[in-house]
């Protein structure tokens, strides 16, 4: 039992692992933020698995933390990250810059 | 009955981890932020419940499964917090005025 509990953890970990490639990619401080994010849970599901095949209990209270401090890791982000550049300056087109990796397709059949 | 808990773990879990892995593929694959936010939020944490749904076949005392429960709540509780606050400071700025118009096209501007 143990041995497959180990291999699911590496299993998620692998997906978290892959996940981290949208920080390379971006475009954006936000996308980047989400793999954190991903981290955050994927880390705490791979911790209780391995605690559940190591038969070590404080491993929940590592996950525990973690958990709690990939929220305040995004939290803090959004706060620091509401500043002038991300919200629209008066007189350019509203919302462009706010998702520049979406093509506008309807833009080219203009 | 030892041998029912452990399939059920290990169901359990292997669906875990498939959503695990749903929840990347569209980190990965989806065109923008928010849609990214959204495969993330919701497939990682269903993830992650299943996970402890089939742990808590393998906890012997209740303790330990009160504490698997209350950590899947806190998640579920800062994805839910986290989700809204990112969505919100990414929300494109011609949403805000007023009615939504996110499935029109945009007016040429």
């Amino acid at each position: 039992m143990s041995s497959f509990l180990l291999a699911a953890a590496a299993f998620v970990l692998g997906t978290v692992a892959l996940g981290l490639w949208r920080i390379l990619r971006g475009p954006r401080d936000v996308d980047r933020m989400l793999a954190p994010q991903l981290l955050g849970t994927g880390g705490v599901a791979a911790l209780l698995l391995l605690g559940e095949a190591s038969q070590e209990a404080a491993i929940a209270d590592v996950a525990m933390v973690l958990a709690l401090l990939a929220a305040f890791a995004s939290v803090a982000f959004v706060v620091g990250a509401i500043r002038p550049e991300l919200s629209p300056e008066p007189g350019s087109e509203p919302g462009t810059e706010l998702a520049p990796d979406r093509a506008p397709a309807h833009e080219d059949a203009r | 009955m030892r041998f029912a808990l452990d399939l059920f773990t290990i169901v359990m879990v292997s669906l875990g981890g498939l959503f695990f892995l749903a929840g990347t593929i569209g980190l990965l694959r989806f065109p923008d932020t928010l849609t990214r936010l959204h495969a993330l939020t919701k497939a990682d944490n269903l993830g992650l419940g299943l996970v402890v749904l089939g742990l808590l076949a393998q906890t012997s005392s209740p303790l330990g499964a009160l504490n698997l429960v209350a950590l899947w709540l806190l998640a579920l509780l800062g994805g839910a917090v986290v989700a809204q606050f990112m969505g919100a400071a990414v929300r494109p700025a011609r949403w805000r005025t007023g009615g939504v118009s996110g499935a029109r096209e945009e007016e040429g501007g």
